[in-house]
């Protein structure tokens, strides 16, 4: 198999095998398309996002005088009366718990309040409630905001300057768009909470995204750039060989990347049950897999059809079809001979 | 001879990288032995637990707070907070009247202070300048509340032309000043007074009181505050901690204004000095000794390097809308039971062993390399994360742990972009010592471009974001900059001296460079355009096939059976349909 992948690369890198990654960009295209509206459409028609309560705050509970302070019961007692409700529940002091769910009703409110003083065995008069605000407040999101945008203007300027082009920052940044969209989306679907940790991960996945690109595109540029004069390829195919060239590499980084990644979201999250992990890792492993592929799949052919439009391209392409259409005649014509 | 070169470059870069880890291993044992530093890294609110402070305002009766009043407060004190390390502190409002703020560790006085402390600077001139009397400090039982009480001065009977003017001390003012008991300013708000009015107050150790005159210039005009030593003209420093101030443009011209009137004043002290007035108390009250114009004055007073520090962070991030008294400190079990961490844990060395037998099936022998470097990167990691949560109060969380898992891929990525160079150049028919050098020099570039994308996503979030995203931000940069240490100074020389072993460079099957699996044996340098050569038929197939993209998918497939039956016709078809569409 090793081999198979070691030869399977060589064809790669000779092009005596190619996908043809970027001349069916257009049904890529579609596909990706397609992707996208139901990123987009999902949350709509499925109402928004389902935000932890570190967004939008809820209700708390502060058990006082407790005499076994552990989490357990309080977690049962929410649970019968809200079952689908996430209660965050630690211990205050030595004698207290606090329990924080989502924002209940008023009636919803008094029945956890009763439910908690009998699993604590206190009177109810021990059962505080109040409302808690969002720990991850409107700041946070405003500065992550802004330090995304302050981000993305200068990793493009960065590779626009790096790899002489700003096409390719253009085709790295819609890629990036892209990865985005689709994961935020996964969480829609899926109705994963959104929690801090959620959030991270997915700033983790922009920057990974990002860096996936740099590296194709770093092999286009070096096939494109180095003998661009006197190469045998148009834009297009020079493009496309870069791709396959790197597409060993980037079959075995999303493996790598997405084996701990995966571990932790079915053995972690489903077999031992730790939902934060769950939440962090299923944004790590949609977004490694989608980062590594809308750079083949996306980026590379976007970015070709950027620069096919080029007057020194075109001009290339022409020299290069018809160098090969005389070779072809050439060719026939030593066929019709013999 | 040139042979031994990149041997003895590798060796050498082997041997620092081993100086740089036991040099980080030597600061941590120093940290352990003399600074507090411990052996393994602290662990951050949700899986460890900390100190919950509940926050109340201080409110006159009847006095409400509004929610625009607490959030802004919550940002002004995660500002504070995050100034002072990457702790992740987790704040909140709770019944829209409190501030919840939980800290991972204890909370000390320092904490406290920066968290709670409404921290309102004024500038004020100095009117009148005494002692506390002795009487006044006896006297703390009999009156304290009518000087606790703000009550303005009468009015003036003459209109003071400036904040200088003497005509401020009326003599109900000259009165209180005289009871003014310094004791009373430890009690809650006794010293407050409206910006346009005078304020009676002592310094902060009770030893001088004052009557200063109005507010001429505002904290909230302070552009920036940073902690320094206090220098001498001559640029010695003196050992003392000072707070440099930067107004802005409105400051600026305020206090070029005051410093050119106190200046005026010099021969009838104590009228030249003003007072840095913090939350109602003189920090200092210094001669104004020339004139200032550029807006950089700097505070001293008693201040440790830490206090100047927490105080600058206070004065940068503006006052507090209002002052709160912590009403409640209790200690805070972890949100995470130890269950999770303990998941995440197993899920992560199970995920690791799937790695190593992917990329040993991958690299065979080669596979070692990987793993070696993921080993050394992963003490590195450890350690540095350890000098970290030591030395800038860093915290691991959980997303922190999640985080690192996902700098595995991260790190293997560079050795496996720096393997697939190495596989190119030995299909090109290199020999594997000079596959080594070239394809090196061909993916370092590529990773240094990669990583500084990486770098660049690190440093901008640190700085601009707050909170658990500072961590983040941090996690990713000290990961990517130990990684690119790494290939430079490990995975490289490494694959230098095995080149050169006879296993690897006889291109064993096992070694994952076997140049025959490669495809390499059969063709030279010379021979490498063949094989690129007979592919341009199916080529310029493909090229048919983008010329045809807005054909519909039945032409287009047409147009692939045509390609492939007669690739000769179909390239000269190629040319004219591009040339047509150009």
């Amino acid at each position: 198999m090793a081999n198979r992948m070691a030869t399977f690369g060589n064809d790669l890198y000779t092009g005596k095998r190619s996908f043809n990654f970027v001349g069916k960009r257009n049904t890529w295209y579609i596909i990706i398309g397609a992707l996208l509206l139901a990123a987009i459409l999902i949350p709509i028609v499925k109402g928004g996002f389902n935000f932890g309560i570190e967004f939008r705050g809820g209700s708390q509970f502060v058990v006082t005088s407790v005499a076994d302070a552990s989490q357990e019961p309080a977690i049962e007692a929410v649970a019968s009366v809200v079952p689908e409700a996430v209660a965050r529940v630690s211990t205050v002091g030595d004698s207290g718990v606090r329990v924080q769910t989502d924002q209940l009703t008023q009636e919803q409110t008094s029945e956890v309040a009763t439910a908690l003083a009998d699993a604590y065995d206190v009177p109810v008069s021990e059962v505080a409630s109040s409302f808690i605000g969002p720990v991850w407040g409107a700041d946070i999101t405003r500065q992550t905001i802004q330090g995304l945008i302050v981000l993305l203007v200068l990793a493009a300027v960065g590779m626009a300057l790096y790899f002489r082009t700003w096409k390719m920052s253009l085709a790295a940044i819609g890629a990036l768009l892209v990865d985005l969209i689709v994961t935020v989306g996964i969480y829609a679907a899926t109705g994963f909470e959104i929690t801090p940790a959620a959030v991270i991960g997915i700033l983790t996945i922009l920057a990974y995204s990002l860096y996936d690109t740099v590296v194709v595109f770093d092999k286009i540029r070096e096939n494109t750039t180095e003998d661009a004069v006197k190469s045998k390829h148009t834009f297009a195919e020079s493009t496309n060989l870069a791709v396959n060239q790197t597409l060993v590499r980037s079959i075995n980084t999303s493996v790598v990347a997405a084996l701990p990644v995966a571990a932790i979201l079915f053995f972690g999250a489903f077999v031992l049950g730790a939902d934060t992990l769950r939440d962090i890792s299923l944004a790590l492993f949609i977004g490694i897999l989608v980062g590594t592929w809308s750079t083949v799949f996306l980026a590379a052919p976007l970015y070709s059809q950027l620069r096919e439009g080029e007057k020194d391209v075109v001009k290339h392409d022409k020299q290069v079809l018809a160098a090969r259409e005389k070779a072809a005649a050439a060719a026939s014509a030593d066929a019709v001979t013999a | 001879m040139a042979k031994s070169t990149p041997v003895k470059k590798a060796w050498r870069s082997l041997s620092w990288l081993a100086v740089i880890i036991v040099g980080l291993f030597a600061i941590n044992a120093a940290g352990v032995m003399w600074g507090g530093g411990s052996w393994t890294p602290k662990l951050a609110l949700d899986l460890e637990g900390g100190t919950q402070i509940i926050l109340a305002p201080k409110t006159e009766s009847g006095q409400t707070v509004s929610q625009e009043q607490l959030d802004q407060a919550v940002t002004i004190i995660r500002q504070r907070v995050d100034a002072s390390g990457v702790s992740e502190a987790e704040i909140s409002t709770q019944g829209g009247q409190n501030i919840v703020v939980a800290i991972p560790g204890e909370l000390d006085d320092e904490t406290r202070n920066r968290i709670q402390s409404s921290s309102k600077l004024e500038l004020r001139p100095v009117l009148v300048a005494g002692t506390p009397t002795d009487q006044s400090v006896g006297g703390n039982t009999a009156t304290p509340e009518p000087s606790a009480e703000p009550t303005p001065a009468a009015t003036p009977s003459v209109t003071p032309s400036n904040g200088s003017d003497l005509a401020w001390v009326t003599p109900e003012l000259q009165a209180q000043f005289e009871t003014f008991d310094c004791a009373s300013t430890e009690a809650e708000t006794a010293n407050a007074a409206p910006a346009d009015q005078p304020l009676i107050t002592c310094d902060d150790t009770g030893t001088v009181k004052y009557i200063l005159g109005p507010v001429e210039v505002e904290g909230a005009n302070i552009s920036d505050a940073t902690a320094g030593m206090e220098t001498t003209q001559s640029g010695a420093s003196t050992g003392r901690w000072v707070i440099n101030l930067v107004f802005d443009g409105q400051g600026t011209k305020d206090f070029a204004e005051v410093s050119t009137r106190l200046f005026g004043l010099k021969s009838t002290p104590p009228l030249d000095q003003f007072a840095f007035v913090l939350d109602g108390q003189v920090l200092s009250a210094p001669a104004m000794n020339g004139i200032i114009t550029d807006g950089r004055p700097s505070i001293s007073g008693n201040f440790t390097e830490a206090s100047a520090k927490a105080l600058a962070d206070q004065l940068k991030f503006g006052a507090l809308p209002i002052s709160f008294t912590v009403q409640s400190s209790e200690t805070i079990s972890a949100t995470l039971g130890s269950s999770q961490l303990q998941s995440g844990i197993i899920a992560g060395i199970f995920g690791l062993i799937l790695v190593i037998i992917y990329t040993l099936f991958q690299y065979r022998l080669l596979g070692m390399v990987t793993i070696a470097s993921l080993v050394v990167a992963a003490i590195m990691t450890y350690i540095t994360i350890t000098i970290l949560s030591w030395t800038q109060g860093y915290r691991l969380s959980l997303a922190g742990v999640a985080g690192l898992i996902v700098a595995i891929g991260f790190t293997a990525d560079s050795f496996i972009v720096y393997f697939e160079r190495v596989r190119d150049e030995l299909r090109e028919g290199r020999i594997l010592t000079s596959a080594v050098e070239a394809g090196w020099k061909r993916a370092v570039r590529t990773i240094f471009a990669s990583k500084a994308t990486n770098l660049l996503a690190a440093v901008v979030l640190y700085l601009v974001a707050v909170g658990s995203v500072r961590g983040f931000a941090f996690t990713l940069g000290v990961t990517t900059i130990i990684d690119v240490i790494i290939v430079i100074m490990f995975t490289h020389p490494m694959l230098q001296l095995l080149s050169r072993t006879k296993f690897f460079s006889s291109g064993h099957p096992w070694s994952g460079l076997d140049p025959q699996a490669l495809g390499a044996v059969y063709r030279g340098r010379a021979e490498f355009r063949k094989p690129a050569a007979s592919l341009d038929p199916k080529k310029a197939a493909s090229s048919a096939r983008e010329a045809g993209k807005r054909q519909t998918i039945a032409e287009r497939k047409a147009a692939e059976l045509a390609a492939a039956s007669h690739g000769a016709s179909t390239g000269g078809d190629t040319k004219t349909t591009e040339g047509k569409e150009s």
